[in-house]
């Protein structure tokens, strides 16, 4: 509460700000500080499509949640490492590519939750809620489990960094000198449906992967190490929160996508200066013989 | 004449890793099979074999990158790795300098970091952006980053691709200076069937299984080898220099064919009468590691094709080459064995 009196001192039009606005802003800043670092991940791992499709397995979560009465936070992140697992079963086969997979996945998990929610006609839920997020109805509790859930995140992120970042570079360096990618790669999988379960509320379903991707992408024009990176993309989200937040309070705009939009902005401010630079050798490094 | 102390000085039973009639499968495909070997202490293994051999798959068996799906692996306990993989693609998103490679999978200090990268000739390249870095650069950064962490085996799939042809050698003798300092095993594939390592104790040529093994000189005679590759006998002659005439009493040579003539290819103008092996073709200096450098540079087009008289034989080209190395004397130093 002394944080929330802080940051009404400093806003500038009281009047306006109600409680509701600075729970938004805590529970944004809270999600942004936890999506920067592991959206850098999801950049360099090249795992943006994976990051959807458990998103997109949330509602399917949502609509479980509501069929058996259980909790929805543990609904949503049990579908989610549910539908990980399969990922990595069916990718083990290598019938498929983990392209056409991921599409698979994705779109039949969010179809199935829409059809079980529709069955469910003594049940009247938000969709509009659960895929674009209302940040605006966060309550105290909301708060804490991002908070809470989000420091966890980050803790396991800063034990699992070396063995993330090198297998990351190289999955075969990483497995013969002995840091266990395989497990690294795991444990990233329950932590980003963990991220996943706790955001959906804050920008939706249909959001979140952009809160994990566009402040990363932002940041790596300025970042020469990953560990700089994963930190200037969690100050960029930040950033994009309070002025999506800000914005979406100001032209009454809908509060996740207003963030979206906020990150965009960012976004493209960065690619604006010395834009050539990054175009100059955009190519992978790789060993070939030249 | 072969370099072969390092083998017998080693102390038997300190592998650092046997493979027992190891093998992969994917897809109901033997990758490779019946894989039999082991590296010691202070030994190095050179694999040779085509494209497809299994090269690449028993190394990382070897290490436990891929785990054996018959045959047993038995690897030291505790046993530190050094690998330096043939193909490394590094997301261009992620910023990432040598520097901060060199600490990818543990500490190091400033200084052996430093002294990893200027063994291997960057240490210049210290804060540059690994993927601002050619390809053959890139590939010492990745050999620096294995050295660097002391390990009791060094596994280096194809660690020169893409170095210039001057430092090929230097890395060579870099390679062969960490295995004697240190005493660490070294497991190399080398993808140029001509070049392989002056030092190596084993070769072992793969294709699909073991084809052949032993020395370097017993295996490019064995007849495995030459069906496998071709009879290109002047694969391994980096470190048996073969001869495909003799030397007759009289001055005159014997061919192989049986025909004797008073010179050694008297119309092919690369060669000068006596052959006494001082190799002072063209007037180029620094022989005493010209026919190892020649033979690396020259894979197969100049033994196999036009001069097929030749084989066996490395002298052909080697004024071509030699003028790039005349500051490198220190590179290989093979000059004994042709004396």
């Amino acid at each position: 509460m002394r944080m929330t009196t802080m940051l009404m001192r400093s806003g500038r039009d009281i009047a306006m700000l109600d409680d509701f606005f600075f729970r938004a802003l805590l529970a944004g800043i809270g999600l942004a500080l936890t999506t920067g670092p592991l959206g850098c991940f999801v950049v360099w791992r090249r795992m943006a499509y994976f990051g959807d499709t458990i998103a997109h397995s949330a509602l399917l979560g949502v609509a479980l949640s509501l069929m058996l009465e259980i909790n929805l936070l543990v609904s949503v992140f049990a579908v989610a490492v549910a539908v990980s697992l399969l990922l990595l079963l069916l990718q083990k086969r290598q019938a498929l590519s983990a392209d056409a997979l991921l599409g698979i996945l994705s779109h039949s998990t969010l179809a199935i939750g829409l059809v079980l929610v529709a069955f469910m006609s003594w049940v009247r839920i938000d969709l509009i809620a659960f895929l674009f997020g209302d940040i605006l109805a966060v309550t105290p509790a909301d708060i804490a489990l991002i908070w809470g859930g989000g420091l966890f995140v980050l803790a396991a992120l800063v034990v699992l960094w070396r063995p993330l970042i090198a297998s990351t570079v190289s999955a075969d360096i990483a497995e013969a000198e002995g840091l266990k990618p395989e497990r690294a790669r795991l444990l990233f999988m329950l932590l980003m449906a963990l991220v996943i379960a706790i955001a959906m509320k804050i920008v939706g379903i249909m959001l979140i992967t952009a809160l994990l991707i566009i402040p990363a992408a932002t940041a790596r024009r300025f970042s020469s190490a990953p560990e700089g990176m994963a930190v200037l993309s969690s100050l960029i989200g930040v950033i994009a929160v309070v002025g999506g937040l800000f914005g979406s309070l100001t032209y009454d705009t809908p509060s996740g996508p207003s963030i979206v939009v906020a990150a965009l902005v960012l976004f493209i401010l960065s690619l604006l200066p010395g834009r050539a630079k990054n175009l100059a050798r955009d190519g992978t490094s790789s060993g070939g013989r030249s | 004449m072969l370099m072969q102390t390092a083998v017998s000085e080693r102390q038997k039973g300190d592998e650092l890793v046997t493979l027992v009639g190891a093998g992969i499968r994917r897809n109901s495909r033997w990758l490779v099979r019946g894989v039999d070997l082991s590296i010691h202490r202070g030994e190095i293994v050179t694999l040779i074999g085509p494209n497809g051999a299994g090269k690449s798959t028993t190394a990382k068996m070897a290490i436990g990158v891929l785990r054996a799906d018959e045959g047993k692996v038995n690897r030291k306990p505790g046993l530190k790795i050094g690998y330096v993989p043939q193909k490394l693609a590094i997301d261009w998103t992620m910023p990432l300098s040598v520097r901060r490679l060199m600490r990818l999978t543990g500490k190091l200090d400033d200084g052996a970091l430093m002294a990893a990268l200027t063994d291997v000739g960057i240490p210049h390249l210290v804060d540059a952006e690994v993927r601002h870095l050619s390809g053959g650069e890139f590939q010492r950064a990745l050999l620096a980053r294995a050295i660097a962490r002391n390990p009791d085996l060094l596994v280096l799939d194809e660690p020169v691709q893409g170095v210039d042809f001057a430092g090929e050698s230097a890395l060579y003798e870099l390679i062969r200076t960490i295995r004697n300092k240190t005493g660490c095993g070294i497991l190399l594939i080398s993808h140029d069937l001509h070049m392989v390592m002056a030092d190596t104790d084993t070769v072992i040529c793969l294709n699909g299984h073991v084809c052949c093994r032993g020395t370097p000189e017993a295996v490019s005679r064995s007849d495995d080898y030459r069906r496998l590759f071709g009879n290109v006998g002047a694969g391994l002659a980096v470190y048996s220099h073969h001869h495909d005439h003799t030397h007759l009493p009289d001055g005159r040579v014997q061919h192989k064919d049986g025909s004797v003539t008073d010179h050694c290819h008297p119309d092919d103008g690369h060669h000068h009468d006596g052959h006494d092996h001082k190799h002072d073709h063209y007037g180029h200096h620094d022989h005493s590691h010209a026919h190892v450098e020649e033979t690396s540079n020259n894979p197969v087009h100049a033994h196999d094709g036009n001069h097929t008289s030749h084989q066996g034989h490395v002298d052909g080209e080697i004024g071509k080459n030699s003028h790039a190395h005349d500051d490198h004397a220190h590179a290989v130093g093979e000059g004994h064995r042709h004396a």
